[in-house]
C-alpha cells in the first residue's frame, strides 16, 4: 500500500506540467512542485508516539527500529512506515457479556447472544453462567504485530477454551461458591502459559470473575436452597431459644430447692440443739428438787391455761351421770382428769 | 518528441518498479517463473528484486493462523447431544508443499475442516460427556453449606487434554504432507443443545430442591433434638434437686431426732421429766377461748375444792 502511495507522488508532477504548463509561467510552477514536494516529505516524514505506546518502524516490511514517545522522523514517501502498539495501556476483554458505555454508571449491553460465552458446562455435567474479564498487557510489540495473524480473536478463543477447561474440572458448587478465586487464579496461569506457547507478545494481568450464576431456568432453585437454609437455622435457633429460657431458670429454681432444704437443715439442728439445751439446763435444775418443781410448773400451767379456756365446769366425783345432760355446743372440750397431772 | 520521452520514462519506471518487491515481517516469499518455482523460499523482510515481469511472488504467511470450527451438533459415546465449537492454530512451515499441495489458504481452510471435523467428530463419539468436560481426578472443595455428597466428581479415565492431545495427534499426522503444521486444537465451548439442557435443568432444580429438602428437615431435626434435650435436661435439673433436697430433709431430720434423742433419754427421770413438761407446754398451746374443761375434784387440781387436807 505504502509503496502504491509513493508511485502516487511521483506521478503528480509529471502529470501536471503536461496539462497546465501553456497557462502558468514556469517558475510558478516549479515553485508550487516544490512547495508540494516539501509538504510531502513532511506529512510523511514525522510521526508522534502516544505516551502508552511504542512505535515500531519498518522500512520496506522489515523490522528496523522501535521509538519511544514523542516526535520522529522517518524516511518519507512510505519507504518507512509506522505501527503504533499501545504498550503501556492495561487492555481488556470482556466474556458474557459487554459493556455498552463505561461511566459511573455503566451501562451493559443487552446479552442474548453474549450468554453462549458465558454458558459453561461444569464437571458435575450441571451448567453454570460465567461472566468474567481478562485484562492483560502487550509486553512485546514485535511478537504481538508478527507472530500470530488476529492476535486479538486468538486470545479470545484462548481465553474461553482455558476458562472452560478449568470450570469443567470443577463442581457447580465450587463456582458458584468456594472455587471462584482458584479459578481465576487457574486461568490465568495457564492462560499465561498458552500465551508464550502462541508467541503472542501478551501478558495476562489479571483474570477476574464477574457474575458467576446458575442458569436463569435454575436460579429459584438455588435462591429456594438458601431460603431452605435460613429455615434450618431459625428453627435451630428457635429451638435453643427454648431451651435457653426454660433450662437457667430450672437450674436455679433446683438451686433454690436444695437451699430450701439445706435451710431447713440448719433450721432443725439449731431448734434441737436450742431445745436441748433448754431442757438440759432446765432438767439440771430440776433434778435438785423434782417434786416442788413439778408442781410448780403444774400449777405455774394451770394459772396461765385456765384463764383462756371459754368454760369451766368443776364436777363433784361424787355426781354421776351428769356428763350426757350437758349440751356440750360445738366447743372443744378436754377431759383433765385422764391427764390432769403427767407421770402418774 | 517531448511525449515520446515521456512515455519512455514512465516505461522505464513501471519496469524499475516490477523488479522490487516488499516482504514483510511476517512473509515467506516463493517466486514463481511462468508458474515454476524458482530459487529458494525466503523469509527476509525488505525491499528485494526480481526479474520484472518474468518472475513472479508467491507470499505466504508465516505467524500463527486460525482455524475456527462451525459449531456442530455431536453426539458423544453415552448420547449425549452437545454443541462442540473447536478452535486451531496452525503454520505454513513448508510453503513449497503447501504452494503445490493447497495453493492458498482458502484451499487450506478446506482442507482443515475436512481434517479436524472429523477428527473432533471421531473423538466426541468415541468418549462420554465427562471425559470431554473434566480433566483431572480431582477432589471438589467442600463448602460449609452443601452436603457433601451432592458435590461430587465422577472419576474419569481419559479427560479433555488427553482427548485433546489424541485429536491434535490424528490431526497432525494427517497434515504432514501438506507443508503446514496443527500447531494446537482445542474445544472452545462444549454446550449442551436445547433438549438435553432443559432435562438438564430440571435435574437441576430436582437436586437443588433435594437439598432444601434436606436443609428443612435437618432444622427440624435438629430443633426436635434440642427440644428433647431440653425436656431431659429439666427433668434432671428438677429431679436431682428433689433428690438432693429430700435427702438434706431426711438428714436434718435424724440429725434433730438424734440431738433431742441424747438431750432426753439421759435417764428415766429426764424422760419422765420431759414427758411432764411437754405436757405442760401442749396445754398451754391447745387450750383457749372455744375450749370447754370438765374438771373433776377427783382430779389432783380441784381435789381442795372438797378439802383443804388428805
Amino acid at each position: 500500500m505504502n509503496q502504491h502511495g509513493g508511485g502516487g507522488g511521483f506521478d503528480e508532477p509529471i502529470n501536471l506540467p503536461q496539462i497546465k504548463f501553456p497557462k502558468i509561467p514556469g517558475g510558478l510552477v516549479r515553485g508550487g512542485i516544490l512547495l508540494v514536494a516539501l509538504l510531502i516529505l513532511v506529512g510523511t516524514g514525522f510521526y508522534t508516539v502516544g505516551p502508552e505506546q511504542l512505535g515500531i518502524v519498518l522500512r520496506f516490511g522489515k523490522y528496523v527500529r522501535s521509538t519511544d514517545p514523542g516526535l520522529h522522523f522517518k524516511l518519507p514517501l512510505g519507504i518507512e512506515s509506522v505501527t503504533k502498539v499501545p504498550v503501556q495501556r492495561q487492555l481488556k476483554q470482556e466474556f458474557g457479556f459487554r459493556t455498552a458505555q463505561a461511566g459511573v454508571r455503566t451501562q451493559y449491553a443487552p446479552g442474548a447472544k453474549y450468554q453462549v460465552e458465558a454458558n459453561i458446562l461444569t464437571g458435575d455435567l450441571n451448567a453454570a453462567e460465567v461472566e468474567w474479564v481478562v485484562q492483560y498487557r502487550i509486553v512485546d510489540a514485535y511478537k504481538f504485530l508478527f507472530k500470530v495473524r488476529n492476535v486479538e480473536s486468538t486470545f479470545r478463543d484462548m481465553t474461553e477454551a482455558t476458562m472452560r477447561e478449568v470450570v469443567g474440572d470443577r463442581t457447580v458448587n465450587e463456582v458458584l461458591t468456594v472455587g471462584r478465586q482458584e479459578v481465576a487464579d487457574l486461568v490465568q496461569q495457564k492462560l499465561q502459559e498458552l500465551c508464550v506457547q502462541y508467541d503472542t507478545g501478551i501478558k495476562v494481568e489479571q483474570v477476574v470473575l464477574q457474575d458467576v450464576n446458575p442458569p436463569d431456568a435454575v436460579k429459584p432453585s438455588f435462591n429456594e436452597v438458601n431460603q431452605a437454609q435460613q429455615e434450618k437455622e431459625k428453627a435451630i435457633n428457635v429451638a435453643q431459644a427454648e431451651y435457653n429460657q426454660v433450662i437457667p431458670r430450672a437450674k436455679g429454681e433446683a438451686q433454690k430447692t436444695i437451699q430450701q432444704a439445706e435451710g431447713y437443715l440448719l433450721d432443725r439442728v439449731n431448734r434441737a440443739r436450742g431445745d436441748s439445751a433448754r431442757f438440759a439446763s432446765l432438767y439440771e435444775s430440776y433434778r435438785h428438787a423434782p417434786e416442788v418443781t413439778r408442781t410448780r410448773m403444774y400449777l405455774e400451767t394451770m394459772n396461765t391455761v385456765l384463764p383462756k379456756v371459754g368454760k369451766k365446769l368443776v364436777v363433784d366425783e361424787d355426781i354421776k351421770g351428769l356428763l350426757p345432760l350437758l349440751n356440750l355446743g360445738t366447743g372443744t372440750t378436754a377431759l383433765p382428769g385422764t391427764g390432769g397431772k403427767g407421770g402418774n | 518528441m517531448r511525449a515520446g520521452i515521456l512515455v519512455l520514462a514512465a516505461v522505464v519506471l513501471i519496469v524499475i518498479l516490477n523488479a522490487f518487491y516488499v516482504v514483510n515481517e511476517y512473509d515467506q516469499v516463493i517466486i514463481t517463473q511462468f508458474g515454476k518455482p524458482v530459487g529458494s523460499v525466503h523469509d527476509h523482510p525488505g525491499l528485494q528484486a526480481k526479474i520484472p515481469f518474468v518472475q513472479k511472488v508467491n507470499r505466504f504467511d508465516k505467524r500463527f493462523l486460525e482455524w475456527d470450527g462451525d459449531p456442530n451438533q455431536l453426539p458423544t459415546k453415552d448420547k449425549r447431544f452437545i454443541y462442540v465449537d473447536t478452535y486451531a492454530r496452525w503454520q505454513i512451515t513448508d510453503p513449497l508443499l503447501f504452494f503445490q499441495r493447497l495453493r492458498d489458504e482458502r484451499g487450506a481452510q478446506t482442507r482443515l475442516d475436512d481434517i479436524l471435523d472429523g477428527e473432533t467428530r471421531n473423538a466426541i463419539a468415541n468418549h462420554e460427556l465427562v471425559e470431554l468436560i473434566r480433566t483431572t481426578n480431582r477432589t471438589p472443595e467442600q463448602s460449609e453449606t452443601i452436603p457433601e455428597d451432592i458435590s461430587v466428581l465422577e472419576n474419569i479415565t481419559f479427560g479433555r487434554e488427553q482427548i485433546r492431545q489424541q485429536v491434535l495427534a490424528a490431526a497432525q499426522s494427517r497434515t504432514t504432507d501438506l507443508g503446514i503444521e496443527i500447531l494446537d486444537i482445542r474445544f472452545k465451548r462444549i454446550n449442551y443443545v436445547e433438549d438435553v439442557e432443559k432435562k438438564v435443568f430440571e435435574r437441576m432444580i430436582a437436586e437443588r430442591q433435594r437439598i432444601a429438602d434436606r436443609f428443612r428437615s435437618e432444622g427440624e431435626g435438629e430443633a426436635a433434638r434440642i427440644r428433647g434435650e431440653r425436656e431431659r435436661e429439666l427433668k434432671r435439673i428438677q429431679s436431682e434437686a428433689y433428690r438432693k433436697a429430700q435427702s438434706i430433709v431426711g438428714h436434718a431430720d435424724s440429725l434433730s431426732t438424734y440431738i433431742y434423742a441424747q438431750a432426753y433419754n439421759q435417764s428415766p427421770d429426764s424422760r419422765s421429766f420431759y414427758d411432764f413438761m411437754k405436757t405442760m407446754e401442749t396445754y398451754e398451746n391447745t387450750l383457749d377461748a372455744g375450749t370447754w374443761l370438765l374438771l373433776s375434784t377427783d382430779g389432783e387440781f380441784y381435789r381442795r375444792l372438797k378439802g383443804s387436807g388428805r
